[in-house]
């Protein structure tokens, strides 16, 4: 049996300024300088978002997308606490730091695309909260995910401030709060989905479903594992570590399996309910359908057998394949997919300050990876660390 | 100042003798041909050729008859000023007979009217003002002992030209409201064949004027519809010139007579008026010589289209028009309209580069990670080979 | 063995939850709402519509919104669609030579947009703040600016794309029609329906409505009617006119429950923008399935209890470890 025995985490050091933070530094400052416009003058002065299409990049990309990328904590966490791999401990920490950052980052990249946001507050009052919107729950339970998070992350802090007692306390209690922040995004990845049923005919067959919380649900986890798979890649070679292979191979199994379950419900879904004839029309519709499953199908044929999984090259494709069906499954229910009848005759494609906005919020989040992996005690302990 | 060349073209001696025929002046003579030539909405340069016809010696002979009417469409001629009707009518025209102007009556009448219609033969313009009853053979209309069909089918015999003068010579007008007990018909219908109309209760005077006017002219008559209506006065709807139009777009309409929106000249389609599907030129010319304003809607009441078969006489006057042509402006709103801004330069090329840079890095990852991954694969194979050659060596 | 058995507890735990909320659903389904008794609306004729758009320029006027320009001299408002400051508009059907109203080949036909007052609104199951809210009694659907946050999900939300935002502001707010609510204390009704010289658009509570554009479409087309105008049962101004061709569908009767807004036409309603609704509303099937899932917090609590049992079983000191990773397990 593989041994358990792993490095403790500790702050990858080295210096903070080099060529990916000072670019990382400068769209973050572009970002700023188009939020200040975008308060003083309105949502039209820095975006393409329309009466046909209200929702444009800010809300699909930066929070949904977003969010969903920062599943990664979950997967983790849902097979380290669940059911029980220990082995995959090394992995909490980092990803639970990537959903930290996704997550906040989503949750603040709303009251850029809030049109009213002073009244932001009233997502969470008794006296306005109406609990029939599928946006409430998703709002609160962001909202608690993200306070549960920054809790679950906070034995980082502790450790670094060297306040051993104190954690002491709080790993007391972690469990009761692992336990929610693995029900918390249950909730809401599945109601993310469940946003686009009251938008009824409006979305295209391909994606309008009352299966669709599972389905969201199902890729949300997915999603969680190909983003370990890929960050894992990234940081290992951007910190010159190497990559925990014996981690990273046998939960690219786990992935497959789900990634399985999925693709199960979803082609009975689109069957079921006669829909799949959509896939076949001459449209742009048809062609992102298919783009969308052919990037979660080609996990099978890239790490589809042992030996292939041994491989760090396929396991990165993988990981950056799942990311991308989900993100087009995303993209393609909310944008792509939506509009027939109220959205005819509207186009919509981001401004250039849109997606800079875009790139500086994700600009954000990678900085943010950085400043914290080298400072902070997050990746395991290695031998041979360079600083780069 | 080609015009004036043109018109001196005329002669000195010409001109001259208009002044003393007419008893007007030069200059009141050539705005009267500059008038009627607008009227008709001919081209510039026009007018010259309009006085030209009118210095000419020879006057044609108009026969004028009158059957179902109330002599309205003679009397708006009447009204005519500029100039006065009986110097120009009496002398550009030769009116051999009118009953309401002139001054023999009996069989004298009757025998000048036969002189006139043998010296003219086929040469001669005849105007019908009134509706012909046709019902028991015609008797509710009798002149001289003949009945109103045969009278007018044996002046129109040799006439150059027929102009039925009013709504009721046009199409039947009032005498012919339901359940028109005597049959009264349009001249076109009695005769079997279309002729020019001048539909109206009573019609403008200048637009008979000026299609008679354009017939010495030009020798034919002007173009006209289908309904032999001439279409420089009767091709647009009222509702399309109406100088309330603008009130009727932006929804203000008079309720009631008299009250506040009726005080500030809001629109009458409300109180039913027909302006929407009567072909007529009343808001341009106005009536009584007072110009534009002058004319029913603009005194406020509505049109009761009393130019138009089945409007005028026909529906009740407070009854809602239909609306006979929308044409609405180009920019009103379709069901759907393309709308949005689509991908811009900066965006595209933004994304592109964002795109190509991720695309390009995760190239450059996958590499890397499958040369090491090659290399370790090597390594691995060397040295799990060596503990193989120890153990046999 | 022992990462096996904790395996196994693991997938028995999640298949109890799964299980619990297989159960669940058929008791919390959430039925389409219905017109309320009382609901107040419009009956929009398209064959009495004459385009005049007396009603666009009422309802400017009445809600203090500015023009809105789609031509380069900025001298008319010409909206080409409902926006966050325009609330009532009437589109125009065009088709080949456009000679004949209300004729679907070669014709051409009107149909007002504005706010439809559902009877199941998905805007107001949508709104997370309750700022689109449905009154109880007149049923007509408000929207509250202060209670607002601007996430513009009912503007994604609605079939018909009625509620629009206001892009060019900073305070942005949603805007539509409220069926002139704020008129109705100085005895007013709806300026559409007040200044309609046709009566197309026509006020009145939704049952009467209802049965008044059944008895339209009953008559025999070319025969002639009376046609109120103005308010249902308010002062007489009818008037007696010609009976168009209407298609045997009074739109509204039963798309997602009901409206209290209904229309008529000749032209078939998908073609004139109208589309083609279930009896079933989304906000019905949005709802129960967030009723089913989240109903009362039983299953996420059910579901948190099962992890929490699970979780402080494997979470070890490991998860502490202040250097000395010791890992079992």
């Amino acid at each position: 049996m593989a041994q358990h025995q792993h490095a403790s985490p500790t702050p990858v050091g080295g210096s903070l300024i080099n060529a990916a933070t000072l670019v990382c530094g400068v769209l973050i400052a572009i970002m700023a300088a188009i939020l200040l416009v975008r308060f003083v003058f309105g949502l039209g002065a820095v975006t393409n978002v329309n009466d046909g299409y209200s929702w444009g990049i800010w809300v699909v990309v930066d929070v949904m997308i977003g969010s969903a990328l920062a599943c990664g904590g979950f997967s983790v966490a849902l097979l380290v606490y669940i059911f029980n791999k220990g082995e995959y401990h090394p992995l909490i920490r980092p990803a639970l730091l990537a959903s930290l950052f996704g997550y906040t980052l989503a949750g603040g990249g709303i009251f850029f695309d809030l049109g009213r946001w002073w009244n932001f507050w009233h997502i969470f009052w008794p006296g306005y909260v109406n609990a029939n919107s599928v946006m409430f729950e998703v709002a609160a339970c962001v909202t608690a995910y993200i306070m549960v998070m920054w809790i679950e992350f906070s034995p980082v802090f502790l450790e670094k401030l060297g306040l051993h007692d104190a954690k002491k306390k709080l790993t007391k209690a972690l469990f009761f709060f692992i336990a929610l922040g693995m029900v918390l995004p249950m909730m809401h990845q599945a109601s993310l989905g469940t946003m686009l049923v009251v938008m009824g005919g409006q979305v295209n067959p391909l994606w309008q479903t009352p299966m669709v919380p599972l389905i969201y649900l199902l890729t949300a986890i997915v999603i969680g594992y190909g983003v370990v798979l890929f960050e894992s890649c990234v940081a290992a070679s951007a910190y010159r570590r190497k990559i925990e292979m014996h981690l990273l191979n046998p939960m690219s199994k786990v992935m497959l399996g789900v990634l399985a379950v999925y693709l199960l419900v979803r082609l009975a879904d689109l069957l079921a309910r006669g829909a799949l004839g959509e896939a076949f029309k001459p449209n742009l519709q048809a062609v992102a359908f298919w783009l969308e499953n052919l990037c979660f199908v080609a996990p099978f044929f890239l790490i589809g057998n042992v030996e292939s999984r041994r491989n760090p090259a396929r396991l990165f494709l993988a990981g950056i394949a799942i990311m991308l069906g989900g993100i087009l499954l995303r993209l393609n229910g909310f944008l792509i997919g939506y509009g027939h009848h109220t959205g005819s005759g509207w186009t919509y494609f981001p401004s250039f300050t849109e997606v800079m906005v875009t790139t500086g919020m994700f600009s954000v989040e990678v900085l943010g990876y950085i400043i914290i992996t080298r400072r902070f005690p997050v990746l395991p302990r290695e031998n041979a660390q360079v600083a780069s | 100042m080609g015009e004036m060349n043109d018109i001196f073209k005329l002669g000195r001696e010409a001109l001259h003798g208009i002044e003393q025929r007419l008893g007007m002046s030069r200059r009141d003579y050539l705005q009267f041909c500059a008038t009627l030539a607008v009227t008709m909405g001919l081209p510039k340069g026009a007018d010259a050729a309009v006085a030209k016809a009118i210095e000419s010696a020879k006057r044609p002979s108009v026969i004028w008859l009158h059957f179902q009417e109330c002599t309205g469409c003679t009397e708006s001629l009447l009204r005519a000023e500029h100039p006065t009707l009986e110097k120009l009518i009496l002398e550009i025209i030769s009116l051999d007979y009118h009953e309401t102007l002139m001054a023999a009556a009996g069989h004298q009448a009757e025998a000048a009217r036969k002189d006139a219609m043998k010296a003219n033969k086929g040469k001669y313009v005849l105007v019908i003002e009134g509706a012909i009853p046709v019902k028991e053979n015609g008797n509710y209309c009798k002149i001289g002992g003949h009945t109103a069909i045969d009278l007018l089918k044996e002046c129109a015999a040799d006439a150059a030209a027929v102009i039925a003068i009013g709504s009721c010579a046009s199409w039947g007008g009032m005498p012919s409201t339901g359940p028109n007990p005597s049959g009264a018909s349009s001249v076109a219908e009695v005769l079997g064949k279309p002729v020019v109309t001048i539909p109206g209760c009573p019609p403008n005077p200048y637009n008979f004027l000026a299609t008679v006017v354009h017939f010495l002219t030009f020798g034919k008559l002007p173009e006209v519809d289908k309904l032999g209506r001439p279409k420089f006065a009767y091709s647009r709807l009222v509702h399309e010139n109406c100088e309330r139009r603008a009130h009727f777009d932006a929804g203000r309409f008079a309720m009631e007579f008299g009250d506040a929106g009726h005080r500030q000249g809001y629109c009458l389609y409300k109180l039913g008026c027909k302006g929407p599907e009567t072909y007529a030129n009343c808001p341009t010319l106005g009536f009584g010589d007072a110009g534009e304003n002058n004319w029913p809607v603009g005194c406020g009441h509505p049109c009761i289209g009393c130019t138009e078969k089945g409007v005028g006489f026909a529906k009740p006057i407070h009854q809602l028009a239909t609306m006979k042509n929308v044409a609405p402006p180009l920019q009103y709103a379709r069901i759907v309209e393309e709308q949005g801004k689509g991908a811009s330069f900066a965006s595209a090329a933004a994304l592109a580069a964002l795109a190509g840079a991720a695309a390009g890095a995760a190239v450059m990852l996958t590499r890397n990670l499958g040369l090491s991954h090659a290399a370790a694969e090597a390594e691995r194979a060397k040295s799990e080979g060596k503990p193989q050659d120890k153990a046999r060596g | 063995m022992d990462s096996r058995r904790d395996f196994l507890k693991g997938v028995l735990a999640s298949s109890a939850a799964l299980t619990a909320a297989a159960v669940a659903p058929p008791a919390c389904a959430r039925e389409t709402l219905s017109v309320p008794t009382g609901a107040l609306g419009l009956l929009y004729d398209a064959t009495l519509c004459i385009g005049c758009k007396a009603c666009v320029a009422a309802c400017k006027e009445v809600n203090n919104n500015p023009p809105e320009f789609s031509t380069e001299d900025h001298l008319w408002d010409t909206p080409l669609d409902t926006s966050g400051y325009t609330f009532n508009l009437i589109k125009m059907y065009r088709n080949g030579s456009m000679e004949t109203k209300d004729a679907e080949v070669n014709g051409y036909a009107f149909m007002k947009t504005s706010c439809m007052h559902c009877a199941d609104p998905s805007c107001v199951s949508a709104c997370p703040v309750s700022a689109m809210t449905k009154d109880a009694v007149t049923g007509i659907v408000s929207y509250d600016p202060s209670a607002c946050v601007g996430c513009r999900y009912c503007v994604v939300a609605c079939p018909f794309g009625i509620p629009k935002y206001q892009y060019d502001s900073p305070t942005g707010k949603i805007g539509k029609c409220e069926l002139c609510r704020h008129r109705t204390k100085d005895g007013h009704y709806s300026a559409c329906a007040e200044v309609c010289p046709t009566g197309a658009t026509l006020y009145g509570k939704t049952s009467d409505l209802l049965l008044e554009a059944k008895r339209r479409i009953a008559l025999k087309p070319g025969s002639v009617t009376r046609y109120p105008r103005g308010k249902l049962g308010g002062p007489d101004q009818s008037y007696e006119g010609p009976v168009g061709k209407y298609l045997q569908h009074v739109y509204g009767e039963k798309e997602y429950g009901g409206t209290q807004v209904l229309k008529l036409s000749s032209v078939n309603f998908e073609k004139v923008g109208q589309p083609n609704l279930p009896p079933k509303s989304s906000a019905a099937t949005s709802e129960t399935i967030q009723h089913s899932l989240y109903g009362g917090l039983i299953m996420p609590i059910a579901v948190l209890g099962a992890l929490s049992f699970i979780a402080k079983k494997n979470v070890h000191d490991e998860d502490d470890s202040d250097g000395n990773g010791t890992g079992e397990k």
